[in-house]
């Protein structure tokens, strides 16, 4: 067992520290105030192939493994992450459908521009009456003549204001249920495409979540992503894909707080000493690192089995379980021994301790995914 | 155009700096391109693609240097070198340039382009001093750089004032901030950059000897600036501490 990066990804990883480090950590209380990236960053992004990073080479991606991502992933993580967000939406849900089930002309028609960043990508399955339950869509596509004709309504779609190319989720076949949905590449500009409204967020400020509406929408047969009521399937496994990366993610951004964390009680001084002198403080501290230091090993292992080919079904949804819920106990941990200054706004601590909170419910709640887990513990059990 | 970009691999500029037995440590420290090289280095390529050509970074150190010449080969340099100087036991910035001029003796440069300073020994001599070497016009400190056919326009900084400077090539130029805001390597550059060539060469292929370019300078000690002391404040009538302030910079400042 060898758990040493290759070289090259050591190599991209410290590039996008440096990155990170000199521009995107200097803007983060702007991005927050202001609830939106910076041209700026949105361009440094672009030229350095960030957009790129989960797609093959030959389209001018990055064409890295998922252990590579995963490294750069946590490197993003551990800086504002709304901007994070709007660079994973993109190379995760929004480019890995048709990156793994497009076909060749689809891939050559839009991942170049998606590689450069040019255009970008979003992923629509949720609606008002299908969150958890994600297989009870009301938005149809009906055949007509060599299109598709949409109707429905998507909501609280990451990149909808941003993106231009959606993959959408809807009914072809009603009277098969989960097995009538088929996944369509949607582009912002088909007639009968409108972005509705807006939504105002707790936290992931820079990143934006909108409502989709389709009126009499027209999508060219060509669009169709996979095959026909596959979709359900297919948004299943562009879920599962992205989740060591969202787990990556959360790991950056855990180690981000310990670092400040660790920082502060060493500083900060309380009854003559130290805060960290104070084994409370200190324990708290000690706990924050043992669960990173976990979700380390789980997300590296998941993103080799992955790369390996394995099924991941069920591991998958343990570490976007774990990953959720190990940011959350950390960034409450971190506000903690921060006291008053963990929540007040001027610091990063409130940021990452809101933003935390919508891990454990956007790409599958907790709870779901403790019934995948379950799910799949029995039907091992019953083999 | 044969561009050459001299660089040097040192501290990042976050580092503390560590004193153990005398000597400063670089354990576990991170390493950078020298900020100023990085002006260089961009300006080289911008120069390139405006004008063909190709641009070479050398830098003389030991392997690890090898991971700063990779950021300037993504950033998108076409061929590195590295003047291996292991074995060199007694360096200056005279040994430094004595070994650059060596290695450009045989190649054809039109412009040599270095960084005003390193951010380390900050002495700003590699540079004059190799274009002294290889009898060549030099500018420092340039903040702006425009080349019409063999005719070059530089705007330098002088202490806060611009100078403006024409000349023309071949010729060394060193880079002060504001030449340029230096791009970061594109992610797909650095895997590119792996299949650029890396050229290493021992000093010993150089046609020159240890002697010559033993070091000019010794250093005799290494030390931190002083810790600075918490300040003063004064108490009292506003002419009673005017007198007690006068006392305090002749006795204890000894600067009146
Ligand atoms: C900021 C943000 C960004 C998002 N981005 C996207 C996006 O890009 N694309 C997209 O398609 N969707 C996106 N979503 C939607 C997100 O995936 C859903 O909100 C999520 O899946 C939960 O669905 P729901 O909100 O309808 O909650 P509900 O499904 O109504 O759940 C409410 C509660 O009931 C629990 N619950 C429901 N069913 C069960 C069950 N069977 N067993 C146990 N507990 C259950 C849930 O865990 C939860 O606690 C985003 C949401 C937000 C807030």
């Amino acid at each position: 067992m060898d758990f040493r990066l290759d070289e090259d990804i050591e190599f991209l990883k410290s590039n996008i520290r440096k990155f990170v480090e000199e521009e995107v950590e200097k803007v983060a209380m702007q991005i927050e105030k202001e609830d939106r990236v910076p041209e700026r960053i949105i361009q440094l992004s672009k030229e350095m192939g960030l957009f790129g990073l989960s797609i093959p080479e030959e389209y001018g991606g990055l064409g890295i493994g998922m252990v590579g991502k995963c490294a750069l992933y946590e490197e993003l993580g551990k800086t504002h992450n709304g901007f994070t967000t709007l660079i994973g939406a993109h190379t995760g849900i929004g480019t890995v459908g048709i990156v793994e089930m497009g076909n060749d002309e689809q891939k050559e028609k839009y991942l170049p521009a998606m590689a450069a960043g040019e255009k970008i990508g979003a992923f629509a399955l949720t609606e008002p009456a299908a969150g958890s339950n994600a297989s009870n869509l009301k938005t149809t596509a009906a055949k007509k003549g060599d299109k598709y004709i949409l109707n429905g309504t998507k909501h609280y779609i990451t990149n909808a204001t941003e993106a231009d190319v959606f993959t959408v989720m809807a009914v072809t076949d009603p009277s098969k249920g989960a097995k009538g949905i088929t996944s369509f590449i949607v582009e912002k500009g088909f007639p009968g495409f409108h972005l509705g409204a807006v939504e105002e967020k707790m936290g992931l400020k820079g990143s934006h979540s909108a409502e989709l509406i389709f009126e009499d929408c027209e999508v060219p047969e060509e669009n169709v992503l996979g095959e026909l009521g596959k979709g359900y399937v297919n948004a299943l496994k562009i879920l599962a894909n992205g989740r060591a990366g969202l787990a990556a993610r959360n790991l950056g951004s855990c180690q981000k707080l310990l670092d400040m964390s660790l920082a502060y009680v060493e500083d900060r001084v309380q009854f003559g000493v130290p805060i960290i002198e104070h084994q409370a403080v200190a324990h708290m501290v000690a706990e924050m690192a043992v669960e990173i230091e976990a979700l380390r090993s789980f997300t590296y292992r998941v993103a080799w089995m992955v790369e390996e080919g394995k099924k991941v079904i069920k591991e998958a949804a343990m570490l976007k379980l774990y990953g959720s819920e190990v940011y959350n106990r950390v960034a409450d941990k971190a506000l903690q021994v921060h006291g008053g200054l963990g929540y007040i706004s001027d610091y990063p601590i409130e940021r990452f301790y809101r933003d935390a909170r919508i891990t454990r419910i956007y790409e599958g709640t907790s709870e779901i995914q403790k019934n995948i887990i379950a799910g799949q513990l029995r039907k091992e059990y019953n083999q | 155009m044969n561009i050459y970009v001299i660089m040097k691999r040192t501290f990042d500029t976050e580092e503390k700096i560590v004193i153990e037995n005398g000597q400063i440590s670089d354990e576990g420290v991170e390493f950078i391109i020298n900020p100023y090289d990085e002006y260089a280095i961009e300006e080289a390529i911008r120069l390139r693609d405006d004008n063909g050509g190709e641009v070479t970074v050398v830098s003389i150190g030991d392997e690890e240097v090898e991971k700063e010449l990779r950021t300037a080969l993504a950033m998108g340099a076409d061929k590195a070198v590295l003047i291996n100087n292991e074995d060199i036991e007694d360096s200056d910035q005279f040994t430094t340039a004595s070994l650059l001029a060596a290695y450009f003796e045989d190649k054809e440069y039109d412009l040599i382009l270095g960084g005003n300073v390193s951010n380390d020994n900050s002495t700003g001599q590699v540079g004059p001093r190799l274009a002294e070497q290889l009898d060549i016009p030099y500018v420092t400190t340039i903040t702006k750089f425009e080349l019409d056919g063999e005719k070059v326009t530089i705007e330098r900084d002088v202490e806060g004032d611009v100078e403006v400077i024409e000349t023309s090539l071949p010729l060394l130029v060193t880079a002060q901030q504001g030449l340029n805001d230096p791009r970061y390597p594109s992610l797909p550059g650095i895997m590119k950059a792996k299949k650029k060539p890396l050229e290493e060469i021992d000093y010993d292929d150089l046609d020159i000897d240890e002697d010559e370019i033993e070091a000019k300078t010794e250093t005799v000690e290494i030390f931190l600036p002083p810790k600075k002391e918490a300040g003063k404040i004064l108490e009292g009538e506003l002419d009673e501490q005017v007198q007690e302030l006068v006392k305090l910079l002749r006795q204890e400042a000894k600067v009146i």
